[in-house]
């Protein structure tokens, strides 16, 4: 009986690591295009991407007034799609 | 009808929504008081959190700001949209799933620390009334120039106008009145935006708008346009910036993490029922946000281009009626320095300061200031960047009910977020400092009426503010953000994501990045302001973008002396294994 408690439990904290991996692995990612999107093409590569227009709109421009918002949106609702997954396949969603 | 009987008409309906929604939906317990019982749709959250985070600032001043900025106005515009990402993906699912109902009860939960919890409570003071004086001064301008009352007279109304459903309702009024807010001013927003996008360049929608060809003929794009005619005046080019790539880098990053740090708008996601509602909730509060936000560059870009070619080269004598309206309420500013009538417009500042009017008119009829002129630059004409949002549908000349619609989307704009405040700082006193640190055997019914007593006393001292703004108030109010960034952040992002983190850790890097943001601000802005120059900038980062480095030496002390000291307690390191999944979220609740 004590034995299978034990397995039980231990089968849970490792679904819980694993789960938790998996989620900071997406984070990571998904912080990186936050990053590139806003404070890289925004700001630090703005100059290089001012060449190129889109519309009316130098691309550097856009991304800093325009661009990283739609990109922001995104994200976040692809965190919202990805983690129900996640979390189905570890069993712990709420 | 009158534009002036409109705008009555408009506040007045508005006013009355408000209130009839604060009746309905009053708060009968501590939960529904704190976090509106935690029921509420994600989708709802999302929009009462739009309209909570969008403030007068954002309203009245952020198109303004753009439109004298260019592209170094994107600092706003990223920082104050990209630290949903970050509450969405670091913060508010995690403090969801802790369930309860403030900031510092994370923080003192956490770290298991009445120091920790009072610290937090301290910052939170700090961050929210400084930032609550900036609405009410808001409330203050749009009743002032719109509704034709004392600026005194005007803030007492709007108190007035909070404390009905502040007080009555809590949380649950607040989140229902703000959904209603946030309606009214959306609606007022986009109205005069649509039209004049389509005046200026054919396109109605102002996100295309901005990236079209200007309707005159000239074949050339909006921004385009807008360079040529900047640099003819001798203005930096509107798609250049003049502040320096780490400085713009700095007040972005500082204004996204204090986004995420503010106190106000993590307890929104408080308010859902399960903490995958509470990633939901963000994305849609990032929706409505990013709605105005897109919009915002494309009304400073308009504004900018109508208001230099109303004013530049006009004689006073024919300036539109919108100008001597704003001159009047103390907002422009017309300087003659050569004396020929007409009104010119040139980089630099027409004076320095605000304008002190001498009570007397000149050659023009202008009402004349007594500031010395700057000798360094020709432009003749002040105006306070405010106005540019307000002014916008006068000065395209849309009609009385566009205007009258944008006082009533001031006024909402300003009253939601100054609601949102004064709640926090309410349930920080009567729940943090009463229920869990000072008194705790207050009863529920105790604890209720002690939190709608502090709402009441806060609403005093905010509308003292507003109708007696300290000089500093002005000054730092931007500055909410660095003290967010430096101090409630890093503790909530480690308190989540480090299960090493221990108290004296967080303790320490809280106090020493809020002391090292704050000695940085009140030097450059309070006891030395004439050395605020980028020369003298700790590595050419300006006030505005300390918060940063604040956050960093945080960080840094926090992980130092979490090494040297003993790791958190078992039941500790469990509740954070808790919080990290979603399942099994309950209703938020007490003790």
């Amino acid at each position: 009986m004590e034995e299978d408690e034990a397995a039980r439990e231990a089968e849970m904290r490792e679904r819980h690591d694993a789960y938790w991996r998996e989620n900071v692995r997406l984070l990571i990612t998904l912080m990186s295009i936050w990053f590139l999107c806003s404070f890289g093409a925004g700001i630090l590569f703005r100059d290089y991407l001012d060449r190129f227009m889109i519309g009316g709109y130098p691309l550097g421009f856009w991304f800093a007034q325009q661009g990283s918002i739609y990109v922001f949106i995104g994200l976040i609702f692809f965190y919202v799609w990805k983690m129900r997954r996640i979390e189905r396949k570890y069993d712990l969603d709420d | 009808m009158a534009t002036q009987t409109l705008i009555y008409l408009f506040v007045g309906l508005s006013f009355a929504l408000y209130i009839g929604i604060a009746l309905w939906s009053r708060a009968g317990s501590t939960s529904e008081f704190y976090v509106a019982g935690g029921g509420v749709n994600p989708v709802v959250n999302g929009m009462a959190t739009a309209a909570d985070w969008m403030s007068a600032a954002s309203f009245i001043s952020m198109a303004g700001l753009i439109a004298f900025l260019g592209y170094d106005g994107s600092v706003y515009l990223m920082g104050w949209t990209g630290g949903y990402v970050m509450l969405a993906l670091l913060l508010a699912p995690y403090l969801r799933k802790f369930g309860q109902f403030t900031v510092p009860d994370f923080i003192g939960t956490r770290y298991y620390s009445k120091a920790a919890r009072v610290v937090a409570v301290i910052c939170l003071i700090f961050i929210s009334f400084t930032y609550i004086a900036g609405q009410m001064r808001g409330v203050g301008i749009v009743f002032s120039r719109f509704l034709d009352v004392q600026i005194t007279l005007g803030i007492v109304i709007g108190m007035g106008i909070v404390f009905i459903y502040a007080v009555l309702g809590g949380m649950k009024g607040i989140t229902y009145t703000q959904v209603a807010q946030y309606c009214v001013l959306i609606f007022a927003y986009m109205v005069p935006a649509f039209f004049i996008s389509f005046l200026i360049t054919g396109n109605p929608v102002p996100q295309f708008g901005l990236g079209s060809q200007v309707n005159d003929g000239s074949g050339l794009y909006v921004l385009q346009k807008l360079d040529l005619v900047l640099q003819d005046l001798g203005f930096a080019a509107y798609t250049d910036g003049s502040k320096s790539m780490i400085d713009v880098f700095c007040i972005t990053l500082a204004l996204m993490v204090g986004t995420a740090g503010l106190p106000h708008v993590i307890v929104r996601f408080f308010t859902v029922p399960k903490a995958s509602d509470a990633r939901k909730s963000a994305g849609w509060a990032l929706v409505f946000i990013a709605l105005l936000y897109t919009t915002a560059p494309a009304v400073g870009a308009f504004a900018r281009l109508n208001f230099v070619e109303t004013v530049d080269g006009t004689p006073y004598a024919e300036a539109p009626e919108w100008f001597t309206n704003w001159e009047r309420n103390d907002l422009i500013a017309f300087q003659d320095k050569n004396a020929d009538g007409v009104m010119q417009l040139s980089s630099g500042s027409a004076f320095a300061g605000a304008p002190e009017y001498t009570g007397r008119t000149g050659a023009s009829g202008e009402r004349t200031v007594s500031n010395a002129p700057d000798p360094a630059s020709a432009n003749e004409v002040y105006v306070d960047q405010d106005i540019m949002v307000l002014a916008n549908p006068e000065i395209a000349q849309l009609p009385g009910w566009v205007i009258a619609l944008v006082a009533a989307g001031g006024l909402a704009a300003a009253l939601s977020t100054a609601a949102g405040l004064l709640l926090v700082i309410s349930s920080s006193v009567s729940h943090d400092l009463l229920k869990s640190t000072f008194r705790p055997n207050i009863s529920e019914k105790g604890e209720l009426l002690a939190a709608r007593l502090a709402a009441t006393a806060a609403i005093v001292v905010a509308g003292y503010l507003g109708i007696y703004p300290p000089g500093w108030v002005a000054q730092v109010v931007a500055f909410a953000f660095g003290l967010a960034a430096a101090s409630l952040f890093p503790a909530i992002f480690l308190g989540i994501f480090s299960k090493r983190m221990n108290k004296e850790g967080a303790i320490a890097g809280m106090v020493c990045g809020l002391v090292f943001t704050f000695g940085y601000i009140a030097y450059f802005k309070l006891a030395d302001p004439a050395a605020n120059i980028e020369a003298n900038w700790l590595f050419g980062i300006s006030p505005e973008g300390i918060g940063v480095v604040g956050m960093v030496i945080n960080f840094v002390v926090a992980a130092a002396v979490a090494k040297l000291t003993a790791a958190p307690p078992a039941e500790v390191r469990k509740l954070v294994d808790s919080i990290r999944v979603p399942r099994g979220a309950g209703e938020a609740r007490g003790h």
